[in-house]
């Protein structure tokens, strides 16, 4: 089988793949890299569970060439915390029950971590929108909400 | 005092991070697909095109040669029939010279990697000889022949109940007014976003394990041992924490037993991980039904008799179905008073994906049913539905029709709270056009009363074991599936024994590690596994308390744990730490470990079938939901609902509430766009029955922007079978939200939508029909003629009896 090697960067550490070139972005953080807090959910771009930060922007990692990403910035949910220390956003799905099966917990962490990053304080109606891409159904997103509030505000009163 | 009757609690009640919840929001949660072991290979499944036909050959020679593949396995590798219960043994694991929907198994390939596995699916030549199908419950009625099953009542005919508790029919004639309406709740799926997932790897001595995202490990092992002829003893499996399971994933699945197979064959590990397609022809989801109820009441609003009639489409396999044929019919009596009851159920054959058990297993139909029914009666009554509710409302610690033992009941407070919340009173009825609000009552198992094969043995076990560091760690067979079935453990552990529930080490849902727990389905795990976590801890609690004493110089009856401390009562600050009392026990005892066991009470019902309804215990849940309807188009939208649940005791608020919110998402969903449904391909593509849209985005389910404000309340009457009075939580609070949407859309326009889910294109309908001046109403028309055989009778136990079934011409020597 061709393979081709290329040096991806993920959460700040480039590293040296070899591996098929048709292998999405999503197959190759989980399968070359063992990166397996991103998620299967559909591969056909419908559900968010796949959801990384490229450049900072959300993107369907199952819909993406790895190929595709080289020299761009790629953070996935390992790259969230900070040593022992969670991402405020981690910590308050994990106070808050913004995860229950936590399936699609990572998909919107980094979706809910790009949006915060823009806007520090959005209202309901933005969060409804930004995270309306990913699909969660356990939760009924009411928690997801509460969670995403309570994590821009522990990160304004931090900043 | 038991424990189990405590009311002061430390840890119970209290907004917490669950247990596993920092797994869960840095990706460290090991799901299914995340497992990777040396020298993996992957299978993939070749599945059939046809809905039903016959394989007349298979050539799997190309396949074989193909680069990469190690093997390839076809219906001859799988000899003996599966099932998950035991009467209904109907399936293969891959095909056994017939197909019965599109999408069944045919034929697996392992290779080195997935894509290799999927190019070699393609090169295996099947010759099928298609077969006539069978789309709908009707249809199949209606074709004895051919027949999907040799086995069965007759024809198509899978299953057939009936039961009468008392004279249903002298009932309503005797009635001021008897209603009878007819219903249809189209099938759905449970969508869980985590895709089904196994990997099964021999171990050094060639036993097997199996890593799957299944809720069921206790039973999975038990069928899966049996399908591949091996001891069970050589069997262990592991479930993953579920990404999701809502019902769908505890049938053994065909993928487990081949993936099990292959790995035993190679001598290596092999994962099989279903794409979304897949997993909507894995389905085993709500069986769509078609429903007749007749009702009686009084002039004054109470219930003289019902008589429900059930027709389930069962699609292609047995499944759970034998049991969802009874679930939709035996808890209707639990909620209302009803002095007499009788259903006749039916379950049919069809070529589909097998129907099973989802949130609320065959109750949410019915339910819709007669909630709907009952909105209707409140109107014709000129009575308030939220006061005719109120009004007929079970009592507590009371008997059924049908023999269920009901303990406590919270719903007129859930009831009244809702009615409060919504400003009820001063708003329904009276809402702008367009505008309207519904209200439902709903009430669900904590518990299946009889495990899925007949034993006496315990449903829970729970196994502590103490090291001298004072660390606690639980082992038991449950299996978390989002719910929080570890947190619970955790924290009815914790609160026994006075420690932090964080400092409980847990080790769940590994039959080579855990006692049997039958697994998460029938809301049981809190109430089962809790029982029987309060047991062991009890256990541990009296040895540390004794070793405690002696050292205190006191009894041991007034020994306290609170706070990680073990100390005098009357005196706390005489006293120790947990570890330190941990050591002297030790000293004292030796090793320490307990086990706790629960086996629920005997049901008092002792008829043939009083074995599908009894519980532990009985949830209930009141919800209003306001509507509003755009009459232009047809569109429903839910700006907000309100719900109470009676949880008889809350362990974590923070989950709890998360389990009522998502019930009511799910509900939502169900209620207005979610259905599983299949069409005819034109004659000359093959006539073949198609699944509609086997993908993620046509299936239609609620997004963030669909989903309304909920507010939820927690209503609390402890229940004594329950540990510490804590019901379900899981399952119950769904069952009301589809008949309070349905309700809410009649009160905002005037139109009875009498079929699930209420598309624009329904609504439209019944609005034209209003402006014709016909019959506002959307629905089915009749009901078919369904051969149900001549019911057993059972007189209520007002009536006299003693649960058993009487010969009818006994009966009125009884009454």
């Amino acid at each position: 089988m061709n393979r081709v090697r290329m040096t991806l960067r993920v959460n700040g550490e480039s590293q040296e793949i070899l591996f098929p070139p048709y292998k999405t972005l999503l197959e190759v953080l989980r399968e070359e890299l063992n990166l397996t807090g991103t998620k299967h959910g559909c591969e056909l771009g419908e559900c968010g569970a796949c959801a990384v930060l490229v450049d900072g922007e959300p993107l369907l990692s199952c819909l993406e060439l790895a190929l595709e990403c080289e020299g761009r910035a790629v953070e996935t949910v390992e790259g969230l915390q900070q040593g022992a220390q969670l991402h405020p956003l981690q910590a308050a799905f994990a106070d808050l029950g913004g995860a229950q099966c936590g399936y699609c917990t990572p998909g919107i962490l980094m979706t809910a971590k790009a949006l915060l990053e823009k806007e520090p304080n959005p209202s309901r109606e933005r969060i409804r929108e930004a995270i309306s891409g990913n699909l969660c159904r356990c939760t009924g997103y009411q928690q997801i909400y509460e969670s995403i509030e309570e994590a821009a505000k522990r990160m304004r009163e931090a900043a | 005092m038991s424990e189990k009757a405590k009311t002061r609690f430390e840890v119970l009640g209290k907004a917490r991070r669950r247990v596993d919840g920092r797994a869960k929001v840095t990706g460290l949660t090991k799901f299914a697909d995340d497992i990777v072991l040396p020298r993996m290979l992957h299978m993939k499944l070749l599945r059939s095109p046809h809905p039903h036909a016959e394989i007349e050959a298979i050539d799997v020679s190309r396949a074989t040669q193909h680069p990469g593949v190690h093997l390839v396995l076809t219906g001859k590798d799988f000899p003996i029939a599966f099932g998950i219960l035991p009467v209904s043994q109907d399936e293969y694991p891959l095909a056994n010279g017939k197909v019965r929907y599109v999408g069944d198994p045919v034929a697996a390939v392992v290779a080195s990697d997935e894509q290799t596995a999927w190019e070699a699916c393609e090169l295996i030549d099947v010759k099928y000889r298609p077969l006539a199908t069978i789309s709908n419950s009707e249809e199949a009625l209606a074709t004895p022949e051919p027949r999907i099953h040799e086995h069965g009542e007759r024809g198509n005919i899978h299953r057939l109940q009936a039961f009468e508790f008392g004279d249903v029919n002298a009932a309503l004639e005797k009635s001021d007014h008897v209603f009878e309406d007819v219903f249809f709740y189209e099938g759905n799926t449970h969508l869980p976003i985590e895709q089904h997932a196994a990997v099964a790897a021999p171990d050094g001595e060639g036993k097997l394990t199996l890593w799957s995202s299944t809720q069921v490990p206790h039973y999975i092992h038990r069928a899966l041992a049996r399908a591949l002829r091996m001891n069970a003893a050589h069997v262990r499996v592991i479930a993953c924490p579920n990404g999701g399971g809502f019902g769908g994933k505890c049938d053994l699945h065909n993928h487990e037993i081949v993936v099990s197979r292959a790995a035993l064959r190679l001598a290596r590990p092999v994962k099989i991980c279903l794409n979304r397609e897949e997993v909507f022809y894995m389905h085993r989801g709500r069986h769509p039904v078609l429903m007749k109820m007749r009702t009686g009441v009084t002039k004054d609003g109470k219930l003289t008799g019902m008589h429900v009639q059930t027709l389930l489409d069962g699609g292609g396999y047995g499944g759970y179905g034998a049991a969802s044929t009874l679930y939709t019919g035996v808890l209707q009596t639990v909620t209302y008073e009803l002095p007499r009851y009788k259903f006749d159920a039916c379950r049919t054959f069809t070529n589909k994906p097998p129907c099973g058990p989802k949130r609320g297993h065959g109750t949410p139909q019915p339910r819709f049913g007669q909630e709907v029914q009952l909105d209707k009666i409140a109107e014709f009554l000129k009575k308030d539905p939220a006061e005719l509710r109120l009004g007929m409302v079970a009592k507590p610690d009371s008997l059924t029709a049908n023999w269920l033992r009901i303990g406590s009941i919270g719903l007129e407070e859930c009831i009244r709270r809702v009615v409060a919340l919504s400003g009820w009173k001063s708003r329904f009825r009276r809402l702008p056009e367009g505008r309207g609000l519904g209200i439902a009552c709903g009430a669900y198992l904590c518990g299946a009363g009889l495990p899925i094969y007949w034993n006496k043995m315990p449903q829970s076990g729970v196994q502590l074991l103490l090291d001298r560091s004072g660390q606690v760690t639980a082992f038991c067979g449950a299996t978390e599936i989002g719910q929080g079935s570890d947190d619970v453990l955790a924290a009815i552990i914790a609160e026994v024994l006075g420690i932090d529930p964080y400092d409980v080490r847990l080790v769940t849902g590994d039959t080579a590690l855990t006692p049997v727990d039958l697994g998460s389905y029938s809301s049981r795990v809190t109430v089962m596994m809790g029982n029987a976590a309060i047991q062991a801890a009890e256990r541990l609690k009296a040895q540390i308390a004794e070793a405690a004493a002696e050292q205190l110089m006191i009894i041991p009856q007034r020994v306290a744990f609170s706070q990680g401390r073990v100390f005098f009562a009357d005196d706390p600050a005489k006293g120790m730490t947990f570890a330190e009392a941990v050591v002297f026990a030790e000293t004292k005892f030796g090793t320490l470990g307990a086990v706790g066991s629960y086996v629920p009470p005997r049901a008092p019902g002792r008829y043939k079938g009083a074995g599908v309804g009894p519980s532990p215990a009985y949830s209930y849940t009141a919800c209003v939901v306001e509507a509003e309807v755009d009459k232009a188009t047809g569109w429903v939208s839910v700006s907000k609902v309100w719900i109470a649940h009676d949880i008889g005791r809350t362990v974590n608020p923070v989950l709890a509430r998360g389990q009522v919110e998502g019930s009511v998402y799910m509900a939502l969903g169900e209620a207005l766009m979610e259905e599983q449904v299949f069409r005819r391909l034109p004659a000359k593509l093959s006539g073949a029955l198609v699944h509609k849209f086997p993908s993620l985005l046509e299936y239609k389910s609620l997004t963030s922007l669909d989903m309304p404000e909920v507010v939820t309340e927690l209503v609390e009457y402890p229940d004594p079978n329950c540990p510490f009075g804590a019901k379900e939580v899981g399952q119950g609070p769904l069952l009301p939200v589809m008949p309070a949407v349905a309700n809410a859309i009649y009160d905002a326009v005037g139109v009875r939508i009498d079929e699930l889910p209420i598309t624009p294109d329904k609504v439209l309908k019944a609005l034209e029909l209003k402006a014709a001046g016909k019959t506002p109403r959307v629905g089915p028309e009749a009901f078919p003629p369904v051969p149900y055989p001549k019911p057993m009778f059972v007189p209520p136990p007002w009536e006299g009896g003693d649960g058993n079934e009487v010969k009818r011409h006994d009966a009125a020597a009884v009454v």
